[in-house]
């Protein structure tokens, strides 16, 4: 099932739709959105993909099994939450970084904790919807 | 203490590693541990003789008062050198009796870990760590029963095991909770001092109850005796340490130790009396019928057990003090009839009392052994059980108002277990040797050496037990609460009527073994008995358990999705409706709500649209993607409403709901309507029903006054604190951080829960 139209807007939409979901994730401190929001967007963008190309292309785009961000991610959320206990702060406190980054912002441990939402989110979306594709 | 303890978990850990490496001489290389483990017990001697206790305290969980308290006091120190005593000669002795055998160092491991969570029962005071240690002990008590793997009844012998034992760990829990939570404290020490506040409480039956049901059940009291029996299928060094000498009094030893705290009672103590009572008589009676040796000792272990349950229960201090000796010197001589009845079958092949004769000519020293272990059993003067006899009814005549009755089971029972004793320890070894056992030699000194050891020590201890008194067993009965008491062991107490009764005892029991030939035929008439016996019972009510479970499973998991969501609705319906119109005053005024304006109204009646669509919709295509509109109006409400961030991410889980759906309708059979009408009424009255709870507990909590205290914390500190101007996403990440993390650990089960079981799937069928 090949529709041209699809099949170019998706390509196209892919990249644009990641570029949204990292910027949805790192507002998400001072306005709406966040890990969880950004996981989820950056997932259906790679859905969109699929549904286009085909699930064997959107996977050779991935390069690595969806399953790997799984455990990519939870080690970040974790040690975000265990860094502060390096300066002696109680797990999960989150630490700041002093002066602010262009256009990102200031930096705390929080945002680390939120990309390993994120990851872990499209890990486990594109894993389940992957999965349930191949198998059914 | 904390290492002494520790040391058997680690060298079982490094068992696993190692035991390639050393193969032949792993058993006595591991047997330094329990040797080392010994002497390191008995250099508390001196201490603990002046009357010293001595303590570690290590805090591990203290918000909850758990701490590595460990307590060494006279009750402690005799069962931890019992422990690593008669361990140690229990690790020798297997070093012979399975040389050779596959998985020793299997064996050894589990040994192991047996002796480190057995020290770890009689050292820790404090109780939560007491009952970790007590459920490793029953679960090393399963692998060793079911050492022999491949052979059924070994397995279902440990399962047994292990079922009443562990039903008993449950109880013990229980009751431990509860009287943490009376007396406020989970330590032994200090419960001491709140032991009238548990003794008037209300709940003091219960507590008795959950405690006596842990401790029954592991030192295998009536009606929950017949583990024992069939954890014989155990390798006999297995039987020798822990169903006869240690484990199987951890319930002893808590009922000891529980003596100053709860007992002296009258629940107490006739709970005891009664239950040990009828133990003693009941595995006294059964041992005088068996044929198979580990059947005897195992029975004649139940009773010993009994008896000692009864002493606790006469609670007197002579009581007491006959009940610490006695443990002793049961120790003694009855590891002692289970490592010879190990060599015997090692050697002949057989345990058969009946076909066993004259092995005195082929294995002289163990006939020796054999002897000394059966005459301790009988308490023949010279022996310490001669001494600890006298005490047992010393204990019985000064018992009170039912002295007599007490002495006349005291006297059966003794009666009984000094028969079976002769039974295992001298008609192996006597009257001529049968032909076909001519060939029978002795084995290494590994496997005679202790039990000759043990029937030497009973004697030694016998000659001079002022080893023992101020030394030991002094401490032992102020630990059980007994503090003035000054304990002075003699052999000889003149002549009495506790001397006659002794010998009343040995005669009768010499007469018995005269007459009584152990015979197959009678062990097949005290069979049919069995119908009623508790074994029958439990067994009834564990074939019926599986049976209820069967049919319930059958109804409840019968793997049919829409099922799983009728009942589970169903149920919810039930239970909130009821709860909704029992104890709630329902006010669903309009009054209070806002106008309806435009928008929503035009959303609204797309949702009302998008309903009655996916209830007639023929196709199941044009349902989902209704049911995905339904979706998208929500979230207009929630932007509407001023809630972004739940609406963004209702917009995305909705958009992949219906891939996903869309993804699994390929393979769906075409719609079908529901031909049933039935169904159709039952399944749309549910619906509603759901629907229409749904919306009044909606429309009821707008009645409930709220309290902004939380939500203002939040929207005060968001930025504050939490350096974020986003309260929903700053209370995910800051605040609520913990719950995120656990909630994306969630996720990741779930993936892995569906990757793992569709792939399994697939990979069946292809």
């Amino acid at each position: 099932m090949k529709i041209i139209l699809l099949k170019t807007a998706a390509n196209y939409l892919l990249p644009l739709l990641l570029l949204f979901s990292v910027f949805i994730l790192l507002r998400g401190h001072y306005e709406p959105g966040g890990g969880f929001v950004g996981g989820l967007i950056a997932s259906i963008a790679f859905i969109l993909h699929s549904l286009a190309n085909g699930l064997d292309s959107t996977k050779a785009l991935l390069k690595y099994s969806p399953f790997y961000f799984i455990p990519f991610g939870l080690s970040i959320a974790i040690l975000s939450g265990l860094a502060p206990l390096f300066v002696g702060e109680p797990f999960m406190t989150v630490l700041w970084f002093e002066n602010p980054l262009p256009v990102i912002g200031l930096i705390g441990s929080a945002l680390f904790f939120d990309i390993g939402v994120y990851l872990v989110v499209i890990g486990v979306t594109l894993t389940i919807l992957f999965t349930i594709s191949e198998s059914v | 203490m904390l290492l002494a303890i520790l040391s058997g978990f680690l060298i079982a850990i490094c068992l696993l590693f190692l035991g390639k490496q050393l193969k032949g001489n792993l058993p006595l290389a591991v047997s330094i541990l329990p040797i080392t483990l010994f002497v390191y017990f008995c250099t508390f001697l001196p201490g603990i003789g002046e009357g010293q206790t001595f303590f570690q305290h290590i805090p591990w969980i203290p918000s909850m008062g758990i701490h590595l308290d460990f307590k060494l006091d006279g009750l402690s120190l005799l069962f931890s050198l019992l422990i690593t005593g008669i361990g140690s000669l229990v690790f020798l002795y297997s070093s012979s009796y399975l040389k050779g055998h596959i998985y020793i160092g299997r064996f050894y491991g589990y040994l192991c870990v047996f002796m480190a969570s057995m020290l770890g029962v009689v050292l820790s005071d404090n109780l939560l760590v007491l009952f970790v240690f007590w459920e490793l002990t029953a679960i090393s008590s399963f692998f060793l029963i079911g050492f022999n793997n491949d052979n059924e009844a070994s397995r279902k012998s440990s399962l047994l095991a292990w079922a009443i034992t562990g039903g008993g760990g449950f109880f013990l829990m229980a009751g431990f909770i509860l009287i943490g939570n009376v007396s406020g404290t989970y330590s032994l020490q200090e419960m001491l001092s709140s032991s009238e506040l548990l003794k008037s409480h209300f709940l003091y039956a219960i507590m008795l109850f959950l405690i006596f049901a842990g401790a029954f059940t592991k030192s295998a009291q009536f009606p929950f005796h017949f583990w024992l029996p069939g954890a014989m299928k155990a390798p006999t060094p297995v039987s020798a340490y822990l169903h006869s000498a240690t484990m199987v009094k951890a319930g002893i030893y808590l009922i000891a130790r529980f003596t100053p705290i709860l007992g002296n009672h009258p629940y107490w103590n006739n709970t005891l009396l009664i239950v040990g009572g009828i133990t003693m008589v009941y595995g006294a009676f059964h041992s005088i019928f068996r044929i198979d040796l580990k059947g005897i000792l195992a029975y004649s272990t139940i009773s010993a057990l009994g008896i000692l349950v009864f002493l606790l229960g006469i609670g007197t201090h002579d009581a007491l003090l006959a009940a610490s000796v006695f443990i002793l010197v049961h120790a003694f001589y009855k590891a002692g009839l289970f490592l010879i009845a190990g060599v015997i079958d090692h050697e002949t092949g057989t345990r058969d009392v009946s076909q066993l004769a004259g092995l005195r000519k082929v294995m002289a020293p163990l006939a020796i052994a054999g002897g000394l272990a059966a005459l301790s059993s009988a308490g023949i003067p010279l022996t310490l059980s001669f001494v600890s006899k006298d005490l047992i009814y010393e204990a019985t005549l000064n018992s009170g108002n039912s002295a007599l009755l007490f002495t006349l089971i005291a006297i059966l029972t003794n009666i009984f277990l000094s028969y079976s004793g002769y039974l295992a320890g001298i008609k192996p070894f006597v009257g001529s040797l049968p032909a076909k056992f001519s060939e029978v030699h002795l084995p290494s000194g590994f496997m005679w050496l202790p039990p000759l050891f043990l029937g030497l020590g009973g004697l030694l201890f016998g000659l001079f037990p002022s080893l023992l008194d101020s030394s030991l067993i002094q401490p032992v009965i102020h630990a059980m609460g007994a503090n003035d008491t000054v304990v002075s062991l003699k052999l000889w107490h003149g002549f009495n009527t506790v001397l006659m009764l002794s010998a009343l005892t040995i005669v009768c029991g010499i007469i018995l073994y005269l007459i009584l030939k152990p015979s197959l035929k009678r062990l097949n008439a005290i069979g049919k008995l069995d119908s009623f016996s508790p074994q029958t019972i439990f067994m009834s009510l564990a074939k019926g358990t599986k049976f209820i479970a069967l049919r319930y499973t059958k109804f409840m998991h019968n793997g049919f999705l829409r099922s799983y969501l009728t009942k589970i609705i169903f149920f919810l319906v039930c239970l909130i409706g009821y709860y909704l119109i029992r104890n709630v005053d329902i006010q669903l005024y309009t009054d209070k709500h806002t106008a309806i304006s435009m928008y929503e109204a035009i959303v609204f009646s797309i949702m009302i649209v998008a309903i009655f669509t996916i209830v007639f919709s023929p196709s199941r295509f044009v349902a989902i993607i209704s049911l995905s509109v339904m979706g998208y109006c929500m979230c207009l409400f929630f932007v509407y409403y001023g809630a972004p961030d739940l609406a963004m991410t209702q917009f995305t889980i909705d958009t992949l709901t219906t891939v996903l759906f869309v993804l699994v309708l390929l393979k769906l059979p075409p719609y079908l309507r529901i031909k049933d009408k039935a169904a159709q009424v039952r399944d749309g009255f549910l619906a509603g029903a759901f629907g229409i709870l749904i919306s009044v507990i909606a429309l009821q909590v707008l009645n409930e006054p709220t309290n902004k205290n939380i939500s203002r914390f939040y929207a005060d500190n968001a930025y504050l604190l939490g350096k974020g101007k986003n309260v929903v996403n700053v209370i995910l990440v800051d605040f609520r951080g913990y719950d995120t993390l656990v909630e994306i650990t969630v996720l990741t089960i779930a993936a892995i829960g569906v990757y793992s079981m569709l792939k399994i799937q697939s990979s069946e069928i292809e």
